[in-house]
This record gives C-alpha cells, sequence and structure tokens, in this order.
C-alpha cells in the first residue's frame, strides 16, 4: 500500500500537524513515512501545504506532482492542487470560503463542513483533527487506535489532557460521512 | 538500541551530533537550516553530555571558533546555508592547510548572493572544487534521507580524524525541512584528552607538559615546507579516493539509460525511474554519496552498457562537469534542473531523460509547466 497525500490550506489551519499526526500514525502501524512541508514565508493567513505519503515500501521522492488524495481547505489551494489529482484518486474539501467549486469529473469529490463542525463542538482549533477524521473514514489507510498513538507521540506530554477532544473531533468527521457529500461518483 | 523517530533532516542531524559524542557546535541561524542550531539550544545538551553549544556573532566568528575547538582535538561542527557557508570559506581552508578535523554541514538554498531560501543543489562547485582559496579538497558527503542526516555525522567524524581533514556534508532544503523516520544511535560517551591522544594521536594542542609543542598553523613561509604540505594533502586525498568512496546503484544491472544524482534530487529521481520502468523503459539511477571522491570509475564502466546520461541536480548543470569527465566522451551525457528554489517533479526528469537523451522515446500527453526547463 502506498497512499500519497497534499493536505493545503492557510497557515495557522493545522495542516502541518495534521500531516504530522497523520505520519506518526503511519509508523504505529510500521509503515514507511515522509512528510514534506512547503516552507518559506507562509505564515499565518498565507497558504501552507505538505505532502504526506504512507507505504509499506521505502519511499523513493517526497515530493510529488500528483496525488492519490487531496485535501483542500482554501481557494488558492483547490485553484492549485484541483488537477493536481491522479484520475479516479479523491479530492477531499470544506466547502467553507471557497468561491469556485472543483470541476473535476474524474475524481471523487467529498465535502466536509469541517470549520462549521469544529466551531458547533466549541473549539475550533480541533477543525484539522474533524478534517482528519473525514479522510480516514473515506480512505482508512490507519486505524483510530494509531491515530490516537500517533497524536500522544506527536504532542508534547503538556498537551495530552486534549487527546480526548482530539479524539471526539475525529470520530465527528468519521461520524458525519452523511455530510460528505459525493459529487460525482465515478467508481 | 536504536530509538526510532520522526523527525525533520535538521533535527536528526543536531541530535545525532550529541549522540556522536561532539564536543561542541558554533553556528549562526539561517533558514532552511535554523533548525539544527535551535534544536541544540532546545535540547541543551550541556546538561546531557557537557557538550559546547554557541551561537556565535557571524557565520565567520563560528568557523573560527570551529578552528580554535578542532586545534585541542575536540570533535566540533558548524551548520549553515548557503550565504552562511560563503562566510566560513575563507575558514574552511584553514582548516584543511593546518590539517584540522572538523564536520561543516551546509543545507542548501538557491543563490547567487542571498537568492532565495527555498531548495536548491547549485553549491556544488563551492562544495568540491575548492571554494575556498588553496590547493585544498574536502571530502563531501550527501545525505538523502533523514536518516542519513542523522549517520552520517558520525561517518562525517571517522573520516575527519582519519585524515585530519574538514568534512563537509552537504544536505538542502529538502532534506533538512522534511520530517521521515529516523533511527537514533545510543549515546557516545564524549573522549577525555588522553582517550583523545590515545585513539587519534598526540597532535593537537592540549597543553605541552613535558613533550615538545604541538604547533597548529596553516602558514608556511618556507617553500620546500609549504609544498611538502601540500603534498601530504593530496596523498590524503588519493587514499579517500582509494578507501572511503561511497555511492549507491539502484536497478542498473540492466539499464539501457542512466540518471545521475545525488541528495534530493536521487530520490526524487529514483520515482522517475519507477515511472520510466512503468513504461517499460529500462533506466538506473547512480547515486553518488560522497561528491568527493566522486565515482568516476564507476560511471565509465556504465558506459559499456548505458546509451546516454541525464545529470540531475537542483542547479544551471554542475554536476554534469564531473560526470562528463568521468565517461571521457563515451555516451552522450545531458543536465536537467530546476533552479531558483523549484523542485523538479519526476515526471519532468523522466520528459527531460526522454526528449535530451532517448530523443525517440514515447510521445507523452500529460501537461507540463511552461517554464525554462534547463
Amino acid at each position: 500500500m502506498t497512499e500519497e497525500i497534499i493536505i493545503a490550506g492557510f497557515g495557522g489551519q493545522g495542516v502541518l500537524s495534521m500531516g504530522k499526526i497523520l505520519a506518526y500514525s503511519g509508523i504505529m502501524q510500521d509503515q514507511e513515512v515522509s512528510w514534506m512541508p512547503s516552507y518559506g514565508p507562509e505564515m499565518r493567513g498565507g497558504t501552507a501545504n505538505v505532502t504526506v505519503i504512507l507505504s509499506d515500501n521505502k519511499i523513493s521522492s517526497p515530493y510529488l506532482k500528483i496525488f492519490d488524495t487531496a485535501i483542500i481547505l482554501n481557494q488558492q489551494s483547490m485553484d492549485k492542487f484541483e488537477e493536481s489529482v491522479k484520475p479516479g484518486g479523491i479530492l477531499i474539501y470544506d466547502p467553507n470560503g471557497i468561491s469556485h467549486q472543483p470541476t473535476r469529473t474524474d475524481i471523487k469529490i467529498f465535502q466536509i463542513e469541517g470549520i462549521k463542525l469544529a466551531s458547533e463542538m466549541g473549539n475550533k482549533k480541533i477543525f484539522n483533527m474533524v478534517i482528519l477524521g473525514a479522510f480516514l473514514k473515506v480512505k482508512p489507510i490507519v486505524q483510530l487506535d494509531n491515530v490516537i498513538a500517533g497524536l500522544k507521540k506527536s504532542l508534547s506530554e503538556r498537551y495530552h489532557h486534549l487527546i480526548p477532544l482530539n479524539e471526539k473531533a475525529i470520530t465527528m468527521g468519521m461520524n458525519k460521512v452523511s455530510l460528505l457529500k459525493i459529487v460525482e461518483n465515478i467508481s | 538500541m536504536s530509538e526510532l523517530k520522526l523527525m525533520k533532516g535538521n533535527e536528526a542531524l543536531a541530535e545525532a551530533a550529541i549522540r556522536a559524542g561532539a564536543d561542541a557546535y558554533f553556528g549562526y541561524p539561517i533558514t532552511p537550516q535554523s533548525e539544527v542550531i535551535e534544536y541544540l539550544m532546545t535540547e541543551r545538551p550541556e546538561n546531557r553530555t557537557g557538550m559546547v553549544v554557541l551561537q556565535a556573532e557571524s557565520e565567520v566568528a563560528a568557523i573560527n571558533m570551529v578552528y580554535g575547538a578542532a586545534s585541542t582535538g575536540k570533535k566540533v561542527l558548524t551548520s549553515s546555508s548557503s550565504p552562511g557557508i560563503s562566510l566560513k570559506l575563507e575558514g574552511i581552508s584553514y582548516l584543511a592547510g593546518a590539517e584540522l578535523p572538523a564536520v561543516i554541514v551546509n543545507v542548501v538554498r538557491g543563490g547567487p548572493g542571498l537568492g532565495t531560501i527555498q531548495p536548491s543543489q547549485a553549491d556544488y562547485f563551492q562544495s568540491v572544487k575548492g571554494g575556498g582559496h588553496g590547493d585544498y579538497k574536502l571530502y563531501v558527503l550527501a545525505p538523502a534521507s533523514v536518516q542519513e542526516m542523522a549517520d552520517f555525522v558520525e561517518d562525517a567524524f571517522d573520516i575527519a580524524f582519519k585524515y585530519r581533514a574538514p568534512v563537509l556534508i552537504l544536505s538542502d532544503g529538502i532534506i533538512g525541512q522534511m520530517m521521515e523516520k529516523v533511527y537514533l544511535k545510543p549515546q557516545k560517551e564524549r573522549l577525555t584528552d588522553a582517550e583523545l591522544i590515545e585513539k587519534h594521536g598526540d597532535w593537537a594542542v592540549t597543553g605541552r607538559k613535558g613533550r615538545e609543542r604541538n604547533v597548529i598553523t596553516s602558514l608556511d613561509l618556507q617553500s620546500e615546507k609549504m609544498e611538502a604540505r601540500v603534498h601530504r594533502l593530496m596523498k590524503k586525498y588519493e587514499q579517500m579516493e582509494k578507501e572511503d568512496l561511497r555511492y549507491e546503484k539502484i536497478d542498473c544491472d540492466d539499464a539501457e539509460y542512466l540518471i545521475v544524482a545525488y541528495g534530493s534530487s536521487a530520490r526524487i529521481s529514483q520515482k522517475a525511474v519507477e515511472l520510466a520502468r512503468k513504461e517499460g523503459l529500462k533506466v538506473g539511477l547512480l547515486r553518488p554519496i560522497t561528491l568527493f571522491p566522486f565515482p568516476k570509475k564507476q560511471l565509465l564502466e556504465l558506459t559499456d552498457q548505458v546509451k546516454g546520461i541525464l545529470s540531475v541536480e537542483l542547479s544551471a548543470g554542475q554536476m554534469v562537469e564531473d560526470v562528463r569527465l568521468s565517461v571521457e566522451h563515451k555516451v552522450p551525457v545531458e543536465h536537467f534542473g530546476r533552479t531558483g528554489g523549484i523542485i523538479h517533479t519526476p515526471e519532468e526528469i523522466l520528459e527531460a531523460l526522454e526528449q535530451k537523451i532517448i530523443k525517440n522515446g514515447t510521445i507523452r500527453h500529460h501537461k507540463t509547466r511552461e517554464s525554462s526547463i534547463l
């Protein structure tokens, strides 16, 4: 199994940390992982993206042009990465702030109201975990247990009291699968 | 027992330096290398092993602190990124001239000048063709993974002390900033002065204590003596070529076409090889792990087998010159690489291979970026 993922959105949305948790989850189930950020002048409010690869085999390139899955969290990223999904691949996006809906007809497109759900849960910071939950429902490449173990590794101990909240957010993203709208289903 | 972690290349290198029993780090922050000093400052190795970590007032100060500490026989390293390495070059030349062991790390960004903070491999010439003044070379290790960022620190120290010569770890913004799994080796004890003399010989300035004084200098005003020193350096470099060349061959056994790439470009090229093989093209990859010494003989041998070679590097074409020199014009050699901080994709590399080397290869249908592909 090899899963090549791009996660893209605004800096401060937790794009990089979502990727890190995913990478840690892969390690928990003995997979090879790579996490390659766009680094540089981007900061809070700017764009940020990270390429995450999980594989049963050694990973060659950590930098890719096309992906199995794109998780897209703002319009700029939609403009940049909609075309980067492999035919038959998956695009997951939060419709909040998206003015131009994706138009590809050769991929599966899912929506998750991440910001809305996180706000309803009373903590906007867990937005990225709702999105992660949605991704894991669509592509169950890592088990929830391993994600929680990954969270424990990824967060320093003083934040461990927040793990139950994060778990709740992931489960929310997973359970709200009915909120995931399949715009186009080619399979 | 080794310890498994998920770390950035820069962090892995810093942790590996502590665990290798380094005595001191002197540096100055610069993107995309800053995590090295950040990690060391947070980790406070003075409490773990007694290792000194100091942020110098400039890169020039840092390299001269390295010179001073190395003169006492200590395991010492510094790190920076391209413009900072340019500043250190005078000191690096002095280290080579004075025959001092030290490890220098360059996490390369785009240049010339302040350039860009994005990844690049355009410091190849600076690394292997001198850089600083005078007849000297650096032993250059090019890590292609976070694991190698960690492993090469100890390897670099071993080589530095084996030859009493500065060693360069040539990384880049990709390998420095990305995170991968890394197995960290257990902590090694730092050497005492007595252990250091026993292990590496009594050449350092450790306090005279009744013996003849040891002199550390790169200056020799007597021409015969200076020439002898230059000859001694050249002997070291010959020995490095004989004993410490490192390279990796991937899918070369049946290869009809060859890609040569190091560091991050080798990783991306490996994916291009995978894509080529899916199309039925027999492409192999030769990855120089040391850039000096360079796998000249291995490349020349491959010319019996391959029809052409593409040298891939995040530069306007530097390593390609050494590839051409190695193969003695027996097969066509071309360069491909993006610059300015843009990273080439596996697809772009395959397309360049088809257009520049295979030429009559299959026509590709996917869209390509409109840009100045060199």
